[in-house]
């Protein structure tokens, strides 16, 4: 999507050619224009979370207060504290200014400021997360290489079936599934991992810490690579089949070179630069899957909270997580457009 | 530019290398996997026997004053005292802080003498002005108000003028003064706080109690660790260490327990007690209900003037179509079907887990029959259109809305029954499963016809028959604190006199089934079922525990720490899981085999390479 923005920019202009390329208030341009659409997006995302949720059906003081004996005086004080009880026009208005300080307010299930509980939550994530993608990424490119570069071979249609069944199994049931198989075990397979939980209770020292996380993310890691691989491995396939014919690597093979070596050296590194995007892309876009991942093992993250604000109502954390999600999306897609001219000379302005 | 080439397949090693390093990594913390959780499992964890307690739910907040949730409820139970506590055998209030009281004649001013020598975890003497100072302060301020303020709305004073003596006035007489659900704190420590509706009691740890146990350590979103506090007045835990651990899936949950990850789980669907029955050390407790599951009928939404509002059927107004809907319902069917036998058919309003207030119908007047369904409203003039459907003498199609929680699957089945039920009499129903948000809104805007609903009931009945009070009727629409447009001149006579009557228990449960008779006969308020509560716990980790009231109750969820205060660990002998040499000796041969199975794989990936070239 970025590239061919980007390169339908590249065709309009007058000639192409060194001096267009030289000049410095094209570029600046090219960047201004990107970052203004950047911002113009995060704007549109911060007004709208705040309407988006409202739509939410249920009282948050009733959704929070459900089941339990509650006098009026309680529901007319919990709404007063929340700032509920003001008109709309109101809370929109107090939900705007404390954007320009970055104050999210607090969250109404955990009386606690969102920004707190968001960068409590924030490192689990992103641990979890990084280590997923970066697996499934390495995953997607070396199986992919081998199956772009064996068209039609039984490994390409052994890797290109299984990683597509992959992508289409929902990850809750894969997590729950592993979680029965490998986590309490069954039949002669033990239960090796944890059911649940980013640590166990009461462990302490770097060494034991480092342990307890590390095999309590192997499930929820393997959850996230299983689903998510196929696509960078059906990407760098595809690119790679569009790279085969091109006439340099004839050139590569008429040199003499070995077989191995022209995919390394000369495919590989052209038809890397989709799946760069695509990797960039994936880090804006934390929140789908990671949600039911996270709800499975456990995991305290940001998408369980996300989670729990949804069953409540919690609307300073919905808000808040909604303009994380959707921010780091935009700006990842910023830095993939901004990025890609300086990777591809073919869409450089 | 022709460079040297690595020996092909040469790159491939390296990573087989790394990840069976990896795997090595793994497998070397695993002796701790297989070992049982009621042992401490390694150093790291402390000495002593821990119990560990799976729940669905993360803490909402450490402070008693916020906190609403089971869970934290639960744990405040352990780690604070009360002023009365419940009886574990049957529910009657015991003493607790409080060793003794008395009432003046006109029922107004209670008085409580505050145990002897009862200390604070830090040391601190805990006194009549620490209660004082609770209860006190909860009037004063909103923010103390938030979880438990239903309890002091009528208190007009509470002093302490001894170290010993608790004195309350009251506005009018209230019969649940044995039943105050409030965590005592110290005035000591918690005198500093400047906002109580934003402090959690969740900076320093261990935090200050007077209770069975003592909050030691809180992973937000994981665990909430308790430990033992040998100088409790009461008898001291046997456990020396309880770890309440988070698990946001059920079905994960349940594979904890099996595995003796966790040694309690409660909450659980017949299917998954079905499941779990046959498991060895696995105990099912198969408890009679604290709930009861029921459906309301819109008479016409109103507000506390009169003004109506919503759009109820009309028909419904009308209490001959709400007995015949009544009849039209087999509760049998419903427990058979809905709950997979998990339950009992409700008669009354009051669960029959507590013998003093429950009622039962004295003959079915409203119980299964069809064919008497079809004469109520034949008599009534609703008679059936050329589709079957009746129609109101005004004109108006038998059409209803019924609407069910969409995330409990007993009130999905029994709204399918019900739906298959009320067509057999003619009267068609547009069945809608919805999120609990969606049905709660239908509710309070009145815009519904038949709707599920289902309340915890506590020893106390005071506050679920309280909803029912012309009272509780919104003061405008959206505000109603009950699930029913229900408003009765004599019921609420009847509640006037329940709560004033606190000296003759047997007079008080007259009212309270009068009560409940009224609410059967109006059909605006119908129960269906009382589910019961299911729970399962590793008997290899656990020996024996208290149930609540004895001998078909519950462990979780109890009113009181009787359950964790009680529990024993199992013989050394009971007890099973994999053993540490064992476990250690699995991960050795998961090693070795994807460490062969590489090596295979390497090796014929070199050849095939060296074959094309």
């Amino acid at each position: 999507m970025s590239g061919a923005s980007t390169a339908g920019g590249a065709t309009a202009a007058p000639d192409g050619g060194t001096r267009a390329r030289r000049d410095p208030t094209r570029l600046l341009r090219y960047v201004g224009g990107k970052l203004a659409t950047a911002a113009f997006s995060l704007l549109a995302v911060m007004l709208t979370s705040f309407f988006l949720f409202r739509l939410l059906p249920a009282d948050p003081v009733q959704a929070m207060t459900q089941g339990r004996a509650v006098t009026e005086e309680q529901l007319v004080a919990m709404r007063r504290e929340f700032g509920l009880d003001q008109p709309i026009s109101q809370q929109f208005l107090d939900y705007c200014l404390g954007l320009l300080s970055l104050d999210f307010g607090n969250s109404y299930k955990y009386r606690t400021p969102v920004v707190e509980l968001i960068g409590e939550r924030i490192g689990p994530t992103v641990l979890l997360f990084g280590t997923g993608t970066l697996v499934a990424a390495l995953l997607g490119l070396v199986l992919g290489t081998r199956a772009g570069w064996r068209r039609g071979s039984a490994t390409d249609r052994a890797h290109t079936g299984v990683a597509l069944t992959l992508w289409s199994v929902p990850s809750f049931w894969l997590g729950l599934l592993l979680i029965v198989v490998l986590a309490s075990g069954i039949g002669p397979v033990p239960g090796l991992f944890p059911t649940g939980g980013m640590m166990s209770p009461g462990t302490s020292g770097v060494v034991d810490v480092t342990l307890d996380v590390a095999h309590h993310m192997v499930l929820p890691v393997t959850t996230i690579v299983a689903v998510a691989y196929a696509q960078y491995l059906m990407i760098m396939r595809s690119s790679l089949l569009d790279e085969k014919g091109g006439d340099y690597l004839t050139t590569a093979r008429a040199k003499g070179l070995r077989d191995a070596l022209v995919l390394r050296r000369h495919a590989v590194p052209n038809a890397l630069l989709p799946t760069v995007t695509l990797i960039f892309l994936n880090i804006g876009r934390v929140v789908s899957g990671l949600i039911l991942v996270e709800t499975v093992f456990a995991w305290p993250g940001l998408g369980s909270l996300f989670y729990e604000g949804l069953e409540v109502s919690d609307l300073p954390v919905v808000q808040a997580l909604f303009v994380l999600f959707a921010g780091a999306v935009i700006i990842m897609n910023l830095l993939a457009e901004l990025m890609y001219p300086l990777l591809d000379p073919r869409v450089r302005v | 530019m022709v460079t040297p080439q690595d020996p092909p397949g040469r790159q491939t090693p390296r990573w087989l290398a790394a990840a069976t390093a990896a795997l090595t990594l793994f497998a070397g913390t695993l002796p701790s996997a297989g070992v049982p959780a009621a042992h401490a499992d390694d150093g790291t964890a402390g000495e002593g026997e821990t119990l560990t307690i799976a729940s669905s739910q993360p803490v909402d907040s450490l402070s008693p004053f916020l906190a609403q949730f089971l869970i934290s409820t639960s744990i405040h139970r352990l780690a604070y005292d009360y002023l009365t506590n419940y009886s574990p055998e049957n529910n009657e209030p015991i003493p607790g802080l409080a060793e003794s009281w008395e009432t003046s004649d006109d029922g107004l001013t209670w008085t409580f003498t505050i145990r002897d020598g009862v200390e604070w975890s830090d040391g601190e003497p805990l006194t009549a002005e620490d209660v004082a100072w609770t209860y006190s302060t909860m009037m004063s301020d909103d923010g103390a108000a938030t979880a438990n303020g239903n309890f002091v709305e009528n208190f007009t004073e509470v002093t302490a003028p001894d170290e010993r003596t608790v004195r309350i006035e009251l506005e009018q007489p209230q019969s649940t003064m044995l039943a105050l659900d409030i965590p005592i704190v110290p005035k000591h420590v918690w005198k500093d706080v400047d906002d109580y509706a934003q402090f959690n009691n969740d900076d320093d740890f261990p935090i200050v109690g007077s209770g069975p146990f003592q909050i030691t350590d809180y992973q937000p979103n994981q665990s909430v660790t308790l430990e033992a506090n040998e100088d409790y007045w009461r008898d001291p835990p046997n456990f020396d260490r309880l770890v309440f651990r988070y698990y946001s899936d059920k079905d994960a949950e349940i594979e904890a327990l099996r595995k003796g990850e966790v040694s309690f789980a409660s909450g659980l669907t017949p299917a998954q007690a079905d499941s779990l029955r046959d498991e060895e050390n696995i105990t099912v407790n198969n408890a009679a209900g604290k709930r009861f599951q029921a459906f309301t009928i819109n008479p016409g939404a109103r507000t506390k003037d009169g003004t109506e509002f919503g759009d109820g059927h009309p028909a419904l107004q009308d209490k001959t179509v709400r007995q015949a809907i009544m009849r039209a319902i087999d509760r049998e069917e419903i427990v058979d079907k809905a709950h997979g036998g998990y339950a009992e058919a409700a008669g009354g309003y009051i669960p029959s887990r507590y013998d003093k207030y429950s009622w039962q119908p004295e003959e079915q007047r409203l119980g299964f029959d069809p064919q008497a369904a079809e004469e109520m409203l034949e008599e009534a003039g609703y008679e059936k259109g050329s589709d079957g459907v009746r129609v109101s003498p005004d004109g108006e199609r038998m059409e209803l809305r019924l609407h069910a929680h969409n995330d409990q699957p007993a009130n999905i089945n029994a709204a399918k029954i019900m739906a298959e039920r009320l067509g057999d009499i003619g009267i068609e129903v547009d069945n809608r499963a919805v999120d609990p948000g969606v049905l709660s809104d239908a509710l309070h805007e009145g815009e519904y016809d038949l709707i599920f609903t289902g309340w915890s009931v506590n020893p106390d009945p005071d506050f679920v028959l309280g909803i029912h009070t012309c009272d509780a009727l919104p003061e405008t629409p959206g505000t109603m604190r009950g699930d029913a447009y229900f408003c009765d001149e004599e019921y609420d006579e009847l509640y006037e006199k329940q709560l004033r009557e606190y000296e003759d228990e047997e007079q008080r449960a007259e009212y309270v089934a009068d009560m409940q008779r009224i609410l059967y006969d109006e059909a605006v308020v119908n129960t269906l079922a009382y589910p019961d509560a299911i729970e399962a716990y590793r008997s290899d980790q656990i020996g024996s525990i208290q149930v609540q009231p004895e001998p078909d109750g519950n462990i979780w969820g109890q009113d009181g720490h009787w359950s964790w205060t009680s529990a024993t660990p199992a013989d050394d002998e009971s007890r099973s899981g994999i053993s540490t040499a064992a476990a250690a000796g699995i991960a050795a041969v998961v090693v070795l085999v994807v460490a062969g199975a590489a090596v295979v794989i390497w090796r014929r990936r070199a050849a095939t390479v060296e074959d094309r070239e």
